[in-house]
């Protein structure tokens, strides 16, 4: 074949291997962007065939069937049948099947023929299909498709070569078009059937080795044990590895922009690139290894297969709050930092179901908040004694982070209500096969998910920063000024502004102003908190703490405490919800149910603590 | 009898897919996943709260579906193979 450019799209029911075959082809050449206007995902990679030609992989989303039913597969749908605006048509199509389940997949095959385009067929996972003692007459197979058909093994190193050396060489004749009518549709069961008695042998319907997992796994008392250890792990090392690493890289910077200061003279350059800047990156870096380590376990789940046996344990209790068991794992993982958690909503097909998820994780008790709330709990709350064993501040956080849990079930519950699609969502989830996570499709996913963090949100973040960091810099305090510089800022101005709004929470002016910067990080309100009480850029925890007590009172630090807990913040969440859903609209609605949640809570905070202490 | 209510660990034939109201996605999708007449299901598992997620195997796949999914599945018991 002479050379040029083959367009090959890569098609086939979820659970069939296609992902591990597209890694197997194309390895870390790959492009990974969204369809427009939609928040579905778009791979393509590419390679050099033996022959020299460049073959061009489209790696469509996974799909049962024509009859769309989400974004995905009418992407799917629409991209194999050229009418997708922007996406040129294939010129082949290669589908994908699970050889251990082609009772399911092979009625997909046969739909993907009736396109009338040029297909071939990959009988996946070859290997595990010998092991299971399933027999399949490839031939005959053939013959009775009309398709030519090759074996692979994606996890293999050299287990895609037949496919190469099949789409390298001439382009298949094509099946006419056919129909698409619900008779014909019917019909395909019945082909199916016949396909399979005529060249599929089968000792056993299911792989022993599932049957027996699933046993454990999905039993009612030791499947939800067994899924409190696996989460406790996780969440463990995503504290254990992945925080320190995140504070080192804030302290990285921290540690440049002081030697900025050295370097530099004081002025607005220094403190844009050690306040700005720095801080900046800081922040959004910072986030990088908490995501990193966080999804390294999601991906590593989902591969093995464990995920969809998380979401079966626990669909109903999240069904009665408007969820469904595939938001279990995101919020979750919105504890350590709701922008991993909202990025990991993309496991969740139905885009209602997804949208409520992302709307609820900013109410999960982010590891962010707990800066802010070991201040205040440790100047404010005694550390009395309460019935003899628990500890009255430990009381206090744990109501924290329950408050936040019933918030977001609260939320959902009332998202369930108003949304005006009031009609069932199924859930309808296949519980693959257990499989041996693939380092290299873990990798790959690993960087996928790391570049989207940095290349989408590294902009924002920083402009937002900047923005914060002008605001409470300038203008500059005039010349025998006595108050610290913020003060006279226009974040100062603005701070005293906020404080009519916020004085009702028992918020003086220094609170109001602190909850600016809070906005683009949380924990910055302790720095900040330290800076407007002028005990200096370094004050210890303690110093601070004293100031606090001296300067406002309890039922005003316990309506911060819940301000806290349901506030809209930080900017970088609010950043990746535009980015996830694509939409200013679904900002402005978590911006402002958060705000007036926040509100309202922290109101009745004050007022009845008022009155009662 | 409905898919919902067979025992669990039994096997059943499908008879058919009804539609809940009428051009049921739901009903649609569950044909296209191979609900269809003649096929054996069986109840492989129940979720731990109100029995709810249902675990069914349709041939090589096990499907979770919701009771409420599942009401839409009528079908005949088989005698249990041991």
């Amino acid at each position: 074949m002479s050379a040029g450019t083959l367009r090959i799209a890569l098609v086939g029911n979820p659970n069939c291997g296609k992902t591990a075959l597209f890694n197997q082809l194309t390895g870390a050449r790959q492009k990974v962007a969204n369809y427009a206007g939609v928040t579905v995902e778009r791979k393509e990679g590419r390679f050099t065939a033996p022959s020299g030609r460049v073959l061009q992989i489209l790696d469509l989303p996974g799909t049962y069937s024509f009859d769309a039913v989400s974004p995905d597969e009418q992407i799917t749908r629409n991209v194999l049948e050229g009418n997708y605006p922007g996406e040129e048509a294939p010129e082949l199509i290669v589908c994908v099947a699970d050889a251990t389940n082609l009772r399911l997949h092979l009625r997909f095959v046969l739909e993907v023929k009736r396109l009338g385009r040029p297909v071939v067929l990959a009988l996946n996972m070859m290997d595990t299909a010998r092991r299971r003692g399933i027999h399949i007459d490839v031939e005959q197979l053939q013959q009775r498709l009309g398709l030519p058909v090759v074996e692979t093994i994606a996890v293999k190193r050299g287990g895609a070569r037949a496919l190469i050396e099949r789409v390298d060489s001439e382009v298949p004749v094509a099946a006419p078009a056919q129909p698409d009518d619900a008779e014909s549709r019917a019909g395909l069961h019945v082909q199916v059937r016949e396909i399979l008695a005529a060249t599929v042998n089968m000792p056993r319907q299911t792989a022993a080795l599932d049957d027996a997992l699933d046993r454990w796994a999905l039993h009612p008392v030791f499947g939800l044990a067994i899924l409190a250890v696996v989460m406790f792990m996780v969440f463990q090392a995503v504290y254990s590895f992945g925080k320190p690493m995140s504070d080192a890289i804030g302290d990285g910077f921290d540690w440049l922009g002081a030697h900025l200061a050295i370097w530099l003279p004081a002025g607005p350059i220094q403190g844009l690139l050690k306040d700005g800047i720095c801080t900046g990156l800081g922040t959004v870096l910072g986030f990088l290894p908490e995501i990193l380590v966080l999804f390294f376990f999601i991906l590593t789940l989902e591969e093995t297969g464990y995920l969809p046996r998380a979401a079966f344990l626990l669909d109903r209790m999240m069904l009665s709050v408007g969820l469904t068991g595939r938001s279990f794992i995101p919020l979750l993982s919105s504890f350590a930092c709701a922008i991993p958690g909202i990025m990991g909503t993309r496991s969740i097909q139905d885009p209602r179901d997804r949208l409520t998820t992302i709307l609820v994780a900013p109410l999960m008790t982010c590891s962010a908040r707990l800066p802010v709330y070991a201040l205040l709990i440790g100047a404010f709350i005694p550390m009395h004694r309460v019935m003899g064993i628990f500890n009255l501040q430990g009381l206090v956080l744990f109501a924290l982070y329950v408050a936040g849990i019933l918030g977001a079930m609260a939320v959902g519950w009332v998202i369930k209500r108003m949304r005006r699609d009031q009609s069932e969502h199924a859930l309808l989830m296949e519980l693959p096969s257990y499989r041996l996570p693939q380092p290299r499709d873990v990798v790959i996913g690993l960087y996928e998910r790391g570049a989207i963090f940095l290349k989408r949100l590294t902009g924002v973040i920083l402009a937002l920063t900047v923005i914060m960091w002008a605001i409470s810099t300038f203008p500059s305090a005039p010349a025998g000024a006595t108050g610290p510089a913020i003060d006279y800022s226009i974040a100062g101005y603005l701070g005293r502004g906020l404080q009519y709004i916020f004085a009702p929470l028992g918020f003086n002016w220094q609170i109001s102003l602190s909850l600016i910067p809070a906005f683009a990080a949380r924990e910055t309100a302790v720095a900040a908190l330290a800076t407007v009480y002028a005990v200096g850029g370094n004050a210890e925890a303690g110093g601070l703490a004293h100031a606090l007590t001296a300067n406002f009172s309890l039922p005003s630090a316990l309506s911060l405490l819940v301000w806290f807990a349901f506030a809209p913040q930080c900017m970088s969440t609010l950043a990746v919800i535009r980015r996830e859903t694509n939409s200013w609209r679904n900002v402005a609605i978590s911006f402002s149910y958060m705000f007036v949640v926040a509100y309202a809570a922290s109101l009745i905070t004050y007022q009845v603590a008022r009155f009662f202490l | 009898m409905r898919l919902s209510d067979l025992p669990k660990g039994a096997s059943a034939v499908v008879e058919r897919v009804e539609d809940a109201h009428p051009n049921d996605p739901i009903a649609q999708r569950l044909r296209d996943l191979g609900f269809v007449t003649g096929e054996n299901v069986r109840l492989v598992a129940r979720g731990p709260i109100g029995k709810d997620p249902l675990l069914i195997q349709i041939g090589s796949t096990r499907f979770a579906l919701r009771r409420s999914e599942a009401e839409r599945v009528s079908v005949t018991v088989q005698e249990k193979v041991a």
